[in-house]
């Protein structure tokens, strides 16, 4: 089986500032890991290939030093990793995001499976799985808690659909999101980082690429555009009641209907 | 191409560090006396904005811009499971007739899914101007493609200016998948949405983990997307007389086609978990009785709520030991929490102190319960609760009688 990974490197911590004169954006730090949830993914790609036999490649998009987390990728188990980095790309979107990867995955071969992580720690969109199947023609699901079993030419999932849990059989070609704790994933391995220091990365460019409309990368490629960004304004107020059982009755159920609970 | 391009020439050893330092996202870098622009740039241009100036630069080429003229109306993607509404679709659809007053726009529904036509009925009753059916076997579970083309044809159909989807299980799968077919904007948990004369959607939601607001804009493509949490937004009330039209779509078979086989649908076991509730009713040490838990009970079912409580009640065998807030019993974060004769020691309220809203109710003022509650109410609540029943039992039958 031909498994691909989609791996991101985000930042170590989350905690970031805006300044709130100048709004100037306040990282503490550069420290930066794998996407938390990345590894849920890379777990379930390495189970499948310790069952079913075949090759493990996963591709990120990000700077030079997201060859990091291809790196960590390697100690895992991963057969081998591509890096899609080019100034072009600076200021993607997801749809610019999601277009831009796909390029990168037709440049990598063609894969029976393609798994992601459920979403990013950094941009909480969950959205580029989705934009990516849709790009590269193939069906998708997302929330994928287990999988039961594998087939020449499908696989059976269980996923989660909020108030049912649904077993659902798709065929190959196919990306999956899987939910976090679908498998514990395993530690980096000392053997296997000293075994593939030397393991290529293969970097993957613009000018790499089937599609060479400069347009649909990066900001132009872009559709949203953010305005503005501010810090939220802090709840810091409290309020204190006093009065009659029945007024103060008929302000909380006031106040708890603004807040939209009743 | 719009693009950032750095004038070397300006440069000096200091400016460069200046540079470095105002990149937050570390895409600036110092190389042998110039400076380098690196994939790691989001084009934020906050070097444009804040470094020396004459240095960086931000080159805008206009984008081509679709005619908006030719997008008209707010489509709200009516999101279900076998047929069940779920209620963030009814708060989308009161979000969606608010901004399509601002620009004189219908208001659109879009519904897929397998006999569902007396459910689509239903949607009649919120302002909605014409809900647009597709109605398959096929389409009896949610799967991707067949739903991404219903989906799609709707938009093709219809034109709508934007597009409101629940940030539900679906609606995150199904919203992308839409936004790359027509190559435009999405934007991911939107928590304010507001209209601007020329039809673009203003979108603010919460970026870098909740520490920042962005506000995004899709200024040059049609339809513009945004996904909404449930309870964001506010539901309308429901109108007596439906109103509105329903309109049934074709769709060509090939389209309805699927590599995905739904095999089995379970129902998931509802089990009650205080750390998982978005409601809690906490009671402490005030309650008198056991038996004055019946009128705890019943103030829970009407918030829908999970009952919780203080260390002492778990003692004296009135509540389960998994119903424990606090540092010996569960961390809880519900969106909401009401605290009742709980004065709020520290051991308690550090496993609750997360909590999005806090109310107290405590006869005495200086409990220290009301240092962390955002609504302190002062009192009884031997004399609110029931008072808080009747007031809420009322409220909820003012709903129109069919």
């Amino acid at each position: 089986m031909e498994i691909l990974v989609c791996i991101k490197q985000v930042p170590g911590t989350s905690k970031i500032d805006v300044d709130p004169i100048t709004g100037v954006l306040k990282r503490d730090g550069v420290d930066s890991k794998m996407n938390p949830y990345d590894l849920y993914a890379l777990e379930t790609a390495l189970r499948l290939k310790e069952q079913h036999g075949g090759t493990i490649k996963v591709i990120s998009m990000g700077p030079p030093q997201a060859k990091d987390v291809i790196r960590e990728a390697y100690m895992m188990g991963v057969d081998e990793g591509a890096l899609v980095s080019d100034r072009k790309f600076a200021g993607a979107d997801v749809l610019a995001t999601s277009y831009t990867i796909s390029q990168g995955v037709r440049q990598l071969g063609s894969f029976d499976l393609i798994l992601c992580g459920k979403q990013t720690t950094d941009g909480d969109t969950a959205q580029v799985g989705p934009e990516m199947a849709e790009y590269l023609g193939v069906p998708h699901i997302a929330n994928v808690l287990n999988i039961i079993e594998v087939n020449d030419t499908s696989i059976l999932i269980e996923m989660d659909m909020a108030n049912t849990i649904e077993v659902a059989e798709i065929n190959f070609p196919c990306l999956l999101t899987v939910e976090k704790d679908i498998f514990q994933p395993r530690l980096p391995s000392y053997k296997k980082k000293l075994s593939t220091k030397d393991r290529e990365i293969k970097i993957i460019s613009f000018k790499d690429f089937e599609d060479q409309n400069e347009h649909r990368y990066g900001l132009a490629g872009s559709p949203t555009q953010v305005e503005r960004i501010f810090p939220p304004s802090a709840n810091t107020d409290r309020e204190t009641w006093t009065g009659t059982p029945r007024e103060l009755s008929s302000q909380i159920v006031t106040k708890l209907r603004q807040l939209k609970f009743v | 191409m719009s693009k950032l391009i750095c004038h070397q020439e300006n440069l000096d050893e200091s400016k460069i560090q200046e540079l470095v330092n105002i990149c937050p996202f570390g895409a600036l870098e110092a190389k042998n006396g110039t400076l380098e622009i690196t994939a790691g740039c989001k084009m934020c241009k906050l070097c444009v904005k804040k470094g020396p100036q004459g240095v960086m630069e931000f080159i805008e080429e206009a984008v081509p811009s679709v005619d908006k003229s030719l997008w008209k109306g707010i489509g709200v993607y009516v999101d279900h499971i076998e047929g069940e509404l779920h209620p963030v679709t009814l708060e989308l659809i009161g979000k969606a007739r608010e901004l399509a007053s601002a620009v004189n726009f219908p208001v659109y529904c879009v519904f897929i899914g397998y006999n569902i036509k007396d459910k689509a009925q239903e949607l009649l009753h919120y302002g909605v101007d014409e809900v647009f059916v597709y109605d398959y076997e096929e389409l009896k579970h949610f799967r991707i493609e067949p739903y991404t083309a219903a989906f799609a044809d709707f938009i093709q159909k219809v034109k709508p200016s934007s597009l409101l989807v629940g940030a539900t299980t679906i609606g995150r799968s199904l919203a992308p998948r839409i936004a790359a077919r027509f190559r435009t904007g999405l934007t991911a948990d939107c928590t304010t949405l507001e209209m601007k004369e020329n039809t673009d959607l203003v979108q603010i939601r919460p970026a870098f983990g909740g520490n920042i607001m962005a506000q995004i804009i899709c200024p040059n493509t049609r339809p513009q997307m945004a996904t909404v949490r449930y309870k964001v937004m506010t539901a309308p009330e429901r109108q007596c007389e439906p109103s509105g039209k329903i309109t049934h779509c074709e769709l060509d078979p090939a389209k309805l086609v699927s590599g995905i086989k739904v095999l089995k649908v379970t129902r998931k076991e509802v089990e009650e978990n205080i750390s998982d509730a978005e409601v809690i009713i906490a009671v402490g040490r005030a309650l008198k009785s056991e038996k004055d838990l019946t009128m705890i009970e019943e103030l829970a079912q009407l918030l829908g709520a999970q009952i919780a409580g203080t260390r002492p009640l778990v003692e004296a065998g009135w509540l389960n030991a998994k119903r424990q807030i606090g540092l010996s019993g569960r961390t809880v974060k519900p969106k909401l929490i009401i605290t009742l004769g709980i004065s709020g020691a520290v051991q308690f309220t550090a496993g609750m102190n997360g909590s999005d809203q806090i109310f107290a109710i405590n006869k005495d003022p200086q409990a220290s319960i009301f240092n962390i509650a955002h609504y302190g109410i002062i009192g009884d609540i031997y004399e609110i609760v029931p008072q808080l029943i009747e007031n809420l039992k009322s409220s909820k039958s003012l709903a129109c009688a069919r």
